[in-house]
């Protein structure tokens, strides 16, 4: 196996476990953990591309992963900030509860 | 056999086991504090055979140096670095930091966060040791601050008393101050000679090439070098409590006691007089200028000469058992960088080896005290211990014989003498030497002090008359260092200077312990005057109640009074800085509300003025055809409306499947 | 060069999916840790040492901050950690649907003609990263800035006690 499959098949298992993770646990924190590993993996993919891809000279990939961490760093801050916003209206985290925005 | 290359493993061991403590459970007890020892056993292990490679070449630095990350214009290198100091202090650090948890086993049982103690404890140790053998400014700063990082968490580990956080955060933001100097010396040391390596095979900052450029001399006759050397030497006053900035240490007796033993023998303070040790060949470098002003070694020597006088003073007046050792610690670090400034900076690690020894049996003995006493720290409630408690008396009486540098057997002794003579030898000025002799004479009054008081007379309160002695596991490290203690002082004596002839890596000609023994019978004599007037003045006729005026506050109340408040630094700093402080954030304050806060309202007030206009305009003119489409529009989200059931987890989960079923069909349309 | 990977993939996965799958959120965190600073390692193995730093000092450093903070000021006793009822069920699904995913990715993986043999590996210097921002990417430069700054005003807005409205209008 060449290490582009090697890096790739880490990020796609990375980006699974994520998507467990944040599927299964009913923790609004540990769900937002789970999409921070899910664009982990989306980052681990830039960077291989980047590695062993045709034009490495370019600095695209890296490029992109530094805009990419920025907008998870974003996103984090502004999840997180969510989480307390919604224990303080429901006194607990738990995400299946949080449904006031349905339809 | 330890090359340079793998030094890195004897900081890393304790760091795995710090970062096992810290995902073990808190039930982990064994794992956690299991991982600890075994870690830092296996790092003196490692320590040891790293010795034994710098003894066979004293005088080389062996190094490893490799690219940390590359600049574009240059290369950031770090390395290791393996020579006598390195190997010395690593053996040392690991030796007494392995005892010391030991003694944590015992002394920190009942507390339910045992293994989160164990854990800092190793991140103290790992900090420190990485510290050692760095062999660049840069990588030894960022482990100076996972130092000071540590002694925050470990000095407010009882976080929930309000004494132990305002300690740990005085502790931490004092020795900031310190930090700032020493990082402004790096990035000046980095900008006038390109490199933050110690040694790299002739091109390193600290070898006669560069330090040929920076010592040349600049503007107002002073050299690049003495500067730079002033700076970093901010760093040391601030992590080895010398004065100015030597208040932090008193109060980091908030911490539990292995901490106090930990922060003040082995890690913490030393980390500043290593740090001038390993930079020494910086600080000397302006000394061969001739008509210099200053040289930075002469600032260095008085500061140290002040602080070792300032903190003996004050250790005379302390009540509290760990205080009188604190202040002691203060006045012992002022020895040492007295020793690094009137240029014998080996007996500066002389005295800061043989001080780490008897510094850390002194603070494990007090530990064991207060252990039996139920938490008891207030010397005069204390007293008669001695027949109850015979292992620690026995151990403390040795620790305190070594620090008052009681002749010949003792290790304090010999390393003192070898600062005396130093000092002595300073063709400067004499005035270190008339301040290290005064410090030699309260320094043996109030040890005999405190073991009067604390040992000796009757036991003044209820848990001091129950204290009964402490289980094997907490004596037994009380014996091994007290062994330390004693055996220590005879490898630099001057008849037999192996220690000497080791760390500089040339071969030093013992010396008759008679020559220049007028200075020694001096220092002898002043040893004993401490102990003959401590002992008739609080040994003689013990203290019999604790509620009893202590009989030097009887005499002169308002000096003792004025050193019992340790000099009033902190109402000092309190009415300068502190004050200075809020005037700024005051001022700041008031500039944001009047001045910025009234221009962003001013914006605010003309966008309010185009909002109405845009109401205006809009309620006016368009409304009317935009409400039909927005009442289809409405119809339609009602409909998407249902399909929204709210749950975050649903909503990922199609997208999933989704995404999989796209997959799949166009794997399937591409037939691969 | 390839065993390196393996052990790093091996430590990005394992402390991912045991932090998945712990109950104790404070160890969840600190193998998340452990996760992004293997994630570090994996940039540095490639090469990219400006994007292990970003990494270490935005995920490791900030982010791990925010969620420790996060689970302190959410953490509400035992009630939380009490498994409810359709736990199982969740978790059964969650297993399925991403091993479903993980199949598919796996499956495109290994039928995708790929450059079989590894490239020298390229440098870029920091220099060279910053006249790409700092050129080409401008723009995108800025627009990021100002994401970033709406999104901690905004943080700061959801997450502020708003004094106004009381406590107790939950549903």
């Amino acid at each position: 196996m060449s290490p582009l499959q090697i890096c790739l098949l880490l990020s796609s298992g990375l980006f699974c476990v994520g998507l467990a993770g944040a599927l299964s646990r009913s923790n609004s924190i540990l769900v937002l953990l789970g999409v921070e590993l899910m664009l982990n993996a989306a980052n681990l993919n830039f960077i291989a591309f980047w590695r062993f891809g045709p034009a490495p000279e370019a600095a695209t990939g890296i490029v992109f992963v530094i805009f990419s961490i920025a907008v998870a760093a974003a996103e984090a801050a502004v999840g997180l900030a969510l989480v307390i916003a919604i224990y303080r209206h429901q006194k607990n985290i738990r995400l299946q509860e949080a449904t006031r925005l349905k339809g | 056999m330890m090359s340079p290359q793998y030094l890195w493993l004897i900081p890393a061991l304790p760091a795995a086991a710090a970062a096992i403590g810290a995902v073990a459970p808190r039930r982990g007890r064994a794992l956690a504090a299991g991982s600890a020892i075994a870690a830092l056993a296996a790092a003196f292990i490692l320590s040891c055979a790293a010795l034994r490679v710098a003894l066979a070449t004293p005088a080389e630095h062996l190094v490893h140096n490799f690219a940390w990350f590359d600049l574009g214009d240059g290369v950031v290198a770090v390395g290791w670095l393996l020579d006598p100091l390195a190997a010395l202090m690593c053996v040392m650090v690991t030796a007494v930091g392995a005892l010391i948890f030991i003694f944590s086993l015992g002394y920190m049982r009942e507390d339910e966060n045992f293994t989160r103690f164990f854990c800092f404890m190793s991140l103290f140790a790992a900090a420190m040791l990485g510290l050692l053998i760095a062999n660049s400014l840069l990588l030894l700063f960022v482990c100076w601050e996972l130092v000071g990082l540590a002694s925050y968490l470990l000095i407010g580990f009882w976080f929930h008393r309000p004494e132990a956080a305002a300690a740990a955060k005085k502790a931490f933001i004092t020795t900031r101050i310190g930090d700032l100097g020493l990082l402004l010396g790096m990035v000046w040391l980095y900008h006038a000679g390109g490199t933050l390596l110690f040694y790299d095979h002739g091109n390193g900052c600290l070898e006669t090439a560069a330090l040929a450029r920076l010592a040349a001399p600049a503007a107002g006759g002073l050299a690049v070098s003495t500067a730079i050397g002033l700076l970093i030497f901010c760093g040391a006053i601030g992590k080895s409590g010398q004065f100015p900035l030597h208040v932090w240490l008193p109060d980091a007796m908030e911490g539990p006691s292995p901490v106090s033993a930990l922060i003040h023998a082995a890690t913490m303070v030393a980390a500043g007089v290593f740090l001038i040790a390993r930079v020494y060949p910086l600080m000397s470098a302006d000394q061969a200028l001739a008509g210099v002003p200053l040289h930075a070694l002469t600032v260095v020597a008085f500061i140290g000469a002040i602080t070792a006088l300032m903190g003996a003073c004050i250790a005379v007046a302390q009540n509290d058992i760990k205080r009188v050792l604190a202040f002691s610690t203060v006045s012992q670090l002022g020895y040492m960088m007295l020793a690094l400034g009137v240029g014998s900076w080996v007996a500066a690690i002389f005295h800061l080896l043989t001080h780490a020894f008897f510094k850390a049996l002194l603070f494990l003995g007090a530990g064991s005290v207060i252990h039996a006493a139920h938490h008891e720290q207030d010397i005069r409630r204390l007293g008669g211990l001695a027949p109850r408690m015979r292992i620690t008396f026995a151990t403390f009486a040795v620790g305190m014989m070594a620090l008052a540098g009681m002749p010949f057997l003792f290790s304090g002794f010999w390393s003192k003498e070898a600062i005396l003579h130093a000092a002595g030898a300073w063709p400067v000025s004499l005035l270190p030497l008339g301040f290290g002799l005064a410090g030699v004479v309260l320094t043996a009054f109030y040890m005999t002090r405190l073991v009067a008081e604390v040992f000796f007379g009757p036991a003044r309160s209820e848990p001091a008359g129950h204290a009964r002695e402490n289980s094997a596991l907490m004596t037994a490290p009380l014996l091994m260092l007290a062994v330390g203690a004693v055996g220590l002082g005879f490898i630099g004596t001057p008849a037999w200077p192996w220690l000497q002839s080791k760390l500089t890596g040339e071969a030093i000609p013992a010396r008759s312990l008679f020559e220049g023994g007028g200075l020694m019978a001096l220092s002898i004599g002043l040893v004993f005057i401490g102990l003959g007037a401590g002992w008739a003045i609080y040994g003689r006729r013990a203290r019999t109640e604790a509620a009893a005026l202590d009989p030097l506050a009887a005499r002169a109340p308002v000096i003792f009074n004025f050193l019992g408040a340790r000099m009033k630094f902190d109402e000092l700093y309190a009415g300068t800085v502190g004050r200075l402080a809020r005037w700024a954030g005051t001022l700041a304050v008031g500039l944001d509300r009047w001045v910025w806060g009234g221009m962003v309202l001013l914006l605010a007030k003309f966008g309010e003025l185009v909002g109405v206009a845009d109401r205006e305009a809009d309620e006016a003119g368009l409304n009317a055809g935009f409400n039909a489409v927005s009442e289809k529009l409405r119809d339609a989200g009602r409909a998407y409306a249902r399909a929204q059931t709210g749950r975050a987890h649903g909503y990922l989960r199609a997208l999933a499947v989704a995404f999989v079923v796209l997959a799949l069909l166009i794997i399937a349309e591409g037939g691969r | 060069m390839n065993f390196l990977l393996v052990i790093i993939a091996l430590l990005i996965l394992a402390s991912a999916a045991v932090a998945m799958s712990l109950r104790n959120l404070i160890h969840s965190a600190l193998l998340l840790v452990g996760n992004w600073i293997g994630v570090a390692a994996f940039y540095l193995w490639a090469g990219a040492e400006f994007v292990a730093f970003a990494q270490v000092l935005i995920y490791v450093g900030a982010v791990s901050m925010v969620v420790l903070f996060a689970m302190l000021l959410t953490r509400r006793g035992r009630a939380d950690a009490a498994i409810s009822p359709d736990a199982a069920r969740r978790a059964v699904s969650a297993l399925a649907v991403s091993g479903a995913v993980a199949a598919v990715l796996v499956f495109a993986v290994k039928h995708t003609p790929l450059p079989a043999i590894p490239a020298p590996a390229p440098s870029v210097t920091v220099r060279q990263l910053g006249e790409q921002l700092m050129g080409p990417q401008a723009a995108a430069l800025v627009l990021v800035g100002v994401i970033l700054t709406v999104a901690l005003l905004g943080a700061v807005i959801l997450a502020a006690t708003d004094r106004n409205s009381s406590e107790d209008d939950v549903p």
